[in-house]
Parts: structure tokens; sequence; C-alpha cells
């Protein structure tokens, strides 16, 4: 294939496209969230275009900051635990038969087409103390009694890492597919047990994938809303619910769109972090 | 029944009611006198086009041209910012409590002259909805009762008080509603505890109301927002006691779930919708003649059997049995909730409310 940079305006036409869905579906909206933000609540009204930081000063507080460092630490575990279970778990996937290859994905990609809704209600059930999987444990002889799991941080959790794993495997998929597998054979050739090679070969060769997968799910994470209200107790509700809450319900747009804007200027910020280290420690 | 509407209408709004607006006015051009009547989109709807406004029609002459309406205060900034281009996409628009005071201060509603509506007589004075120079804001359209519910399963004997929430036998057995400004449990408190809802005139009391409704936090085991997650719950006994929609629960009993719901002797909470003219509209007088049809005792009782709502006239007046009345109200006296708060001081309410449950 040919590779050179456009030249002509005619190279730059299929640009033009994405480019303007970007603007109109992207930039646009984000534009206007970050002008209302700024714009004066009025109580037992709706809002007038103003200049103030009201609302950004009621963010500033003990109380949202531990709202939003909650929401950023879910996110942050929901991101580790999906590549812990994901990265072997597609290693593997990639080594069986192209037949089975093709079942699993597709059971993965049927995850996806389930709704937030159906996965929280389902998860719910199944911790539940009535129908729950700890019936299944007494019947077993294991539980004396059959108990609730929800709601807690552990069925949060492992709503969120359910929803997200589909993603990550998929993410993580096409770079294990291409990872030279005499990589690996060499490492075995040279005595080291499978484990090993795993850790110390494949790991390390795919340090920009992980660390792209890491954020890509912790991003995907972040937005969750309807998991910790469906599995949690108020204290796992993250900082969106709480956005949703002003948004919707107390119909205050300003409040609601600055809590926004420095959610995502907190998760940019934390992107670029990551980032920045990433290539520090390649550069080293 | 005001489950599905509640969460249709937050579905539904305004995409309904545009595709309800290119849909009828051919059917409009034939009738001389018409109404456009905004009415909560989903089940409230369905049930009001199915069997109130094509009799209304037949009464009177007039056609209803029905709108969706989102709930929220969606339909409210429509109809405001509407209104000061001179426009109404509804004539008359069912609202809530707390929309009819925000509206109030733009004098976005026509007062109403009674001296039109005769049988504003048989309503119940909570129903009427006035300036605070006396003018007639808003008619009562309709109400419904949030009460107490159980598992029967669970709870052999029917709870008679609100302080059953408080009661430490019934730690983490709670379904309650996670937002101040619907589950009125800041009212339940100041009535069951304080003498009623007036000890939340100061901030004091609003504090000692949030002191005492902080005692109730170890029993819950749920704060929900979606209705279908707590009502699922009940009916299995997982969550077998809570705060829910008294007509709704009604229906799943007559279903034969093992739920109950119970009017406690401090009273159910009763919620409710008002009729409201937009001052835009040119349809004044038809708008009278759809209030005043809609506070007819016969309409109001075709109401409770129909949709499952509270009558908002007097109970004397209408022909319902006890058992229809039971299915829909109470004689207790209800816990009205204090909506001037939510209006004039929502923030700081939410903000306290949050903390208390969050943190």
């Amino acid at each position: 294939m040919r590779r050179e940079p456009p030249q002509s305006l005619g190279d730059y036409l299929p640009l033009l496209f994405p480019a303007a869905m970007l603007t109109i579906f992207f930039v646009v909206p984000f534009g206007t969230m970050i002008a209302v933000s700024f714009f004066q609540r009025q109580q037992g009204g709706f809002y007038t275009p103003a200049f103030v930081f009201d609302n950004y000063a009621r963010f500033l507080s003990v109380f949202f900051g531990g709202v939003l460092g909650f929401s950023l630490m879910l996110a942050i575990i929901v991101a580790i635990c999906c590549v812990v279970l994901a990265l072997p778990f597609t290693y593997m996937l990639t080594r069986m038969a192209r037949k089975v290859q093709v079942v699993w994905l597709v059971a993965l990609l049927s995850i996806l087409s389930l709704s937030e809704v159906i996965i929280g209600f389902a998860w719910s059930t199944l911790f539940s103390r009535t129908a729950g999987i700890t019936n299944i444990l007494v019947a077993l002889g294991i539980m004396e009694q059959a108990k609730a799991l929800t709601p807690s941080f552990g069925a949060v959790l492992t709503g969120m890492v359910y929803q997200a794993f589909p993603y990550t495997v998929l993410v993580l998929f096409p770079a294990l597919v291409r990872l030279d597998p005499t990589l690996t054979e060499a490492a075995r050739t040279l005595g080291a047990s499978p484990l090993r090679a795993f850790f110390t070969v494949v790991v390390p060769a795919l340090r920009n994938t992980i660390t792209a997968t890491l954020i890509m799910v912790f991003i995907f994470a972040l937005g969750s809303y309807l998991l910790p209200q469906l599995l949690g107790r108020p204290q796992h509700w993250t900082l969106s619910v709480l956005i949703t809450d002003q948004a919707i319900y107390q119909s205050n747009m300003p409040f609601a769109a600055a809590m926004a804007v420095f959610l995502v200027l907190v998760t940019l910020g934390l992107v670029a972090l990551t980032v920045i280290a990433g290539r520090k420690g390649e550069a080293a | 029944m005001i489950t599905t509407s509640i969460k249709r209408r937050t579905l539904l709004g305004a995409g309904l009611a545009g595709a309800s607006m290119l849909a009828m006015p051919s059917i409009l051009r034939a009738q001389d006198k018409s109404l456009k009547v905004g009415v909560y989109g989903g089940y409230f709807k369905d049930s009001f086009d199915k069997n109130i406004f094509p009799e209304f029609t037949k009464a009177t002459g007039i056609a209803v041209e029905s709108i969706a309406e989102p709930t929220g205060e969606a339909w409210l900034v429509q109809l405001e910012q509407a209104a000061r281009a001179g426009q109404a996409p509804a004539d008359v628009s069912m609202m809530s409590q707390v929309a009819m005071l925000k509206g109030q201060s733009t004098d976005l509603w026509t007062p109403l002259d009674t001296a039109k509506i005769k049988n504003a007589s048989n309503l119940l004075d909570r129903f009427v909805n006035k300036y605070p120079d006396g003018r007639i804001a808003g008619i009562g359209a309709v109400s419904w009762y949030i009460t107490l519910v159980t598992n029967t399963d669970v709870y052999k004997e029917a709870p008679t008080s609100w302080t059953a929430f408080w009661d430490p036998a019934n730690a983490d057995k709670l379904g309650l509603l996670a937002l101040v400004s619907n589950s009125f449990l800041l009212e339940v408190t100041a009535k069951t505890f304080f003498g009623g809802t007036n000890a939340l005139d100061t901030e004091e009391g609003l504090l000692k109301a949030f002191d005492k409704l902080a005692e109730v936090k170890p029993n819950v085991r749920l704060w929900y927002r979606d209705e279908a997650q707590f009502e699922q719950s009940l009916k299995s006994g997982e969550i077998p006691m809570g705060q829910y929609y008294h007509d709704v629960t009604g229906l799943a009993a007559a279903d034969g779930h093992p739920v109950r719901s119970t009017f406690p002797k401090e009273g159910g909470i009763q919620d409710s919708g008002c009729w409201a003219l937009s001052r835009a509209s040119q349809k004044s007088e038809e708008a009278h003649i759809f209030i005043d049809y809609m506070c007819q005792p016969s309409i109001q009782a075709t109401l409770s059997r129909k949709v499952g709502t509270s009558p908002t006239v007097k109970r004397e007046v209408t022909d319902l049995t006890d058992k229809e009345f039971a299915a829909v109200s109470s004689d207790i006296e209800p816990i009205v909730p204090r909506y001037d708060l939510y209006q004039t001081k929502s923030d700081w309410l939410n903000q306290k409310w949050t903390e208390l449950i969050v943190g």
C-alpha cells in the first residue's frame, strides 16, 4: 500500500465527515456544557446565563471530594480486575483452535448486547437471599443459611467487571493474536516454564497494549451510574449517580455540568499522567 | 399503575408530544371547538384517552387533543419558554405541585374563575392551588398515596405506624425512595415524631427531622429510584418493608402476591397533580368547561375505578363503595408534602439529604 502524506485538498476530503461529526456531536455539546457550568442557578426556577464560579465552589467540599475519590478508585479497581482476568484468558484463547475461538468470541459479544439494566437486575437476583447463589451453597451443605450478597461493594465490583470484561478481551485479542509465537518458544527453549515465559516475555512485550486497555476500561467504568445504584448502598454511588440526580431530579443543570466538567478534567489528567509515565518508562 | 406511568412518563416525553401534535390536527378540523390537554405520557395519557376524553367530547362538543408531557420539570420549562413567545404547546396541563409553585413565580398560570367551575365546590380544600394573593392557579386533577407496605409472609401482622421504620428489629429490611423530593420522609418524620409538618417551618426543625431520620439509615437496605427494583424485592420478601404506591401494591396483592399496603395511623403520604392553564392559551372558555367537567364527582369516581387515582373531591359526593374507596384512598387524614420547601430550600435540602444517605 502507498503511504504518503495528503497533498491536495481532495486528499483531506475523507477526513471532513468524521471531523464534522466530532464537532457536532462532541465539541459543541461539550462546549455547551462548559458554558452552562458557569451559569447562575435560580433555586425554585431554572438558570440564567452568567459567569459565576458558585457551581464549582459547591463541588469543592470534603463530601464531593470523597465521592469523586470513590468513583476513581472503583474505576481503577475495575480496570485492574478486568485486565488481570482478561490477559491470561485472552492469551490462552489465542492458542486455541479457530473454531473454539469463534465460539468464545461470539459468547462474549453476546454479553455486549445486554443492557446495563439487565446485567444489574440479573446480578441482583443472583446475589439475593431468596433466589441467589447462596441457596446452592446451602443445598450443597457448604453454608448454613442463605444470605444476601447485595447491596455491597463486592456486588458492584462483580457487576462492573462482568460488564467491562468483554471489551477488555476484544481490545487485547488482536494484539495477542499478532504476538510472535517464536518469542515464547525461545523462552521455553531457554528453559523458562510456561508461567515464567508468560510473565517475563508476553506481559512486557504487551506493555503498551495493557496500558491502553487499562485506560479504556477505566474510562468505561467511570461513566457507570446504574450498576452502583442497583447493586450498591448509597456510599457506593459514583459521581455519575449524583450528576444524574442534579440534572434530572433537581433540574440544577449548572451544578450537574460543573461536576461533569470536573470529572472529565480529572479523568484526562489521570490518563495524561499514565501516558507520560509510560513514555518515561520506555525511555529508561 | 403509578409505577409504570412514572417510568414511562420519564421515557416518553417530548418525542411522543411531537408525534401526537403531528398526528392530531387532521382529526381536529372536524370539530369547531378544541382544547389541547397535557397529561403525563404513558399510562396516564393512555387511560385518559380511553376513559375520559371521548366522553368529555361527547358531553361538551369540545375536541380534546391530548399531549404527552414528560415528568419532572421539563414540561414546565417548555411551557414557560413557549409562553414567552406567546405560544401554548398545551392549553391545560397536569402539573406537579412543585411545578405549580415554580410556574406561579413567573405568573405562568392564568388565574381560574371558580364562578365558571361550579363543581369546584366539591373539591377538598387542599386541591385548590392558589397564588399568594389568593388568585386560583390550579385545580386538583388527580391524587395518589404512598403508604407503608409490607410482605405478608415476613410480617404476619400489619404494622400500624410509620415508627416501624425506626424499629431496630427491622434492621436492613427497608426499601425507601432515594430522593428528598419524592420520598417525603421529612414530612413523615415530622408528623410521626414532631406533631406535624409545621415542625419543618424552621431550619432548626428541619435539622431535627434530619437527625431523627438518620436513625432509620441502618434499617434501610435499598434507596430506590427505580420502582420496579423495589416492587420485585417486596414481592419476593427480599426487602420485606418500605414505602410504595398504594394503588400498585393493591393490584399486586390482587394478583396473589404476598404484599399489603397499610395506611399508618399518622396517615399515608398524599401526592397530587393540578390542572393549570397557560397564560399564552386563547382557550380560557373551553379550559374552564374542561376543568369543571373533571371536578364532577362521577368523573373522579371513574378515575378511581379506571386509573386508580384517589378522588380530589369529598368522599361523600362520590358513589364509590367502601371497597372501591379503600382501593385508592383512606379516611385517615393524609400527610400532605411541604411542596413549598422544595421550591424555596431545594438545594439546601438536597445537599443535606444526599450527605445523610451517602455519608
